[in-house]
């Protein structure tokens, strides 16, 4: 039995989707769908809300956005990008989904992104765990004192976790829940470094890779986020960041 | 992988795993590389309260592994181990999660067993790095 037919008021003004196609390289080809379905039936987040990647694009492309601000279908795409991949017209979907996002005003946002992002912001670390600058040279110092001492084979080897090290020529990042949660799953990585006698440092601020305020679709807090962290990169002198998250 | 290196970076993820565990013990998902399928645990999915959608979204990802028969997986980051070990315990499948430097150390013989908090008991003794103890 075929379902009611969706109807359309006629409405002026401009569109969500439009605006979405403004910013985006080529209008991220949002006009250009064949109603194929590739996407939806690739995408892992087709059927939770009784929505799909192709469904919700054509909500979009029929200007339904009070439908679009309403669903919470935003929060459950991780926007993967796997339906652009598949899609024969390489239509961006999951830029759609991200601003789509910001229909929702910031505060009503899930409370655990919201926090998360707060959390990163008012501490020069960006740790969305809230972890001080002292809490984090603290860990990795003493993380790295046990092991030289257990493991004497690393006091031989001079195994290293360098702080704010100038002209080091990598930059690590790290997610707060090592540090916090489980400091001993740092030591491995510290480890390869060393072996391949690579020339690396973290940063005692900026070092919190994880990037809620991406996530929570707030632009100004993720390039905040961002440049907080290559900041300190540069101010070191590194020439490569390297992203662990 | 699809997002920003492409399938190059998978490929030499896959040369790095292959060197340290053997080609033999190496069980690729499908679909792999750019085709494979997201875990859900990014994309915020962790924090955004969403529990239920989330554990349902892994789903396809939990088939994928244990069709592999494999006993452990490697998590690309930290937002995917914590979601794969989820998902591996709800669906009650019996694969370890853990990190490549994990499994590097482990080949190199330097994880020292207090970095082993993943692996299961079969690995425990494995290639333990040499103690003074044994130089004796
Ligand atoms: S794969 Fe692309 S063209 Fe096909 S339905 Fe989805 S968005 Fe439209
Ligand atoms: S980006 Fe979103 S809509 Fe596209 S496949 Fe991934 S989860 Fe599905």
């Amino acid at each position: 039995m075929a379902e009611e037919a969706v109807k359309i008021e006629k409405k002026s003004g401009s569109f969500f989707i439009d605006k979405v196609k403004e910013i985006l390289p080529a209008g991220g080809n949002l006009n250009a769908c064949l109603t194929c379905g590739l996407c939806a039936s690739g995408c892992p987040a087709t059927g939770l809300r009784d929505m799909d990647p192709r469904k919700f694009l054509r909500m979009a492309a029929l200007g339904m956005d009070e439908e679009i601000k309403k669903s919470e279908w935003v929060w459950m795409c991780s926007m993967c990008t796997r339906c652009m991949y598949a899609c024969p017209m390489q239509i961006n979907i999951p830029q759609l989904v991200f601003n789509a996002r910001k229909l929702t005003p910031r505060e009503e946002r899930p409370k655990g992104i919201l926090a998360s992002c707060d959390m990163a912001m008012k501490n020069p670390t960006l740790s969305a765990m809230g972890t001080t600058q002292e809490d984090f040279e603290f860990v990795v110092q003493d993380i790295l004192d046990e092991v030289r001492e257990e493991q004497p084979e690393w006091e031989e080897r001079d195994l290293q976790a360098p702080m704010d090290k100038q002209g080091a020529y990598f930059f690590l990042n790290q997610n707060s829940r090592e540090p916090m949660v489980e400091p001993e799953e740092m030591v491995p990585l510290w480890k390869i470094l060393n072996i391949v006698g690579a020339d690396w440092t973290y940063g005692s601020t900026g070092w919190a890779g994880e990037n809620y305020c991406l996530f929570l679709a707030d632009d100004p807090a993720w390039e905040k986020h961002t440049r907080g962290t290559l900041g300190k990169a540069d101010e070191l002198g590194c020439k490569v960041f390297l992203n662990t998250e | 992988m699809r997002k920003t290196f492409g399938d190059r970076a998978a490929d030499n993820l896959r040369f790095v795993i292959e060197s340290c565990v053997g080609k033999e013990n190496f069980i690729d998902t499908f679909p792999n590389k750019s085709n494979n399928f997201c875990c859900g645990g990014g994309g915020g999915y962790l924090q955004s309260g969403y529990k239920e959608e989330r554990l349902q979204y892994g789903k396809i990802k939990d088939a994928q592994i244990q069709a592999t028969g494999a006993t452990y997986v490697i998590a690309g980051c930290h937002n995917c181990h914590a979601q794969l070990h989820e998902l591996g315990e709800h669906y009650g499948a019996h694969y370890h999660v853990v990190h490549i430097w994990t499994v590097i150390c482990l080949a190199l013989g330097v994880l020292a067993p207090s970095e082993r908090t993943y692996l299961g008991p079969e690995l425990q003794e494995v290639n333990l790095p040499k103690t003074e103890e044994d130089d004796e």
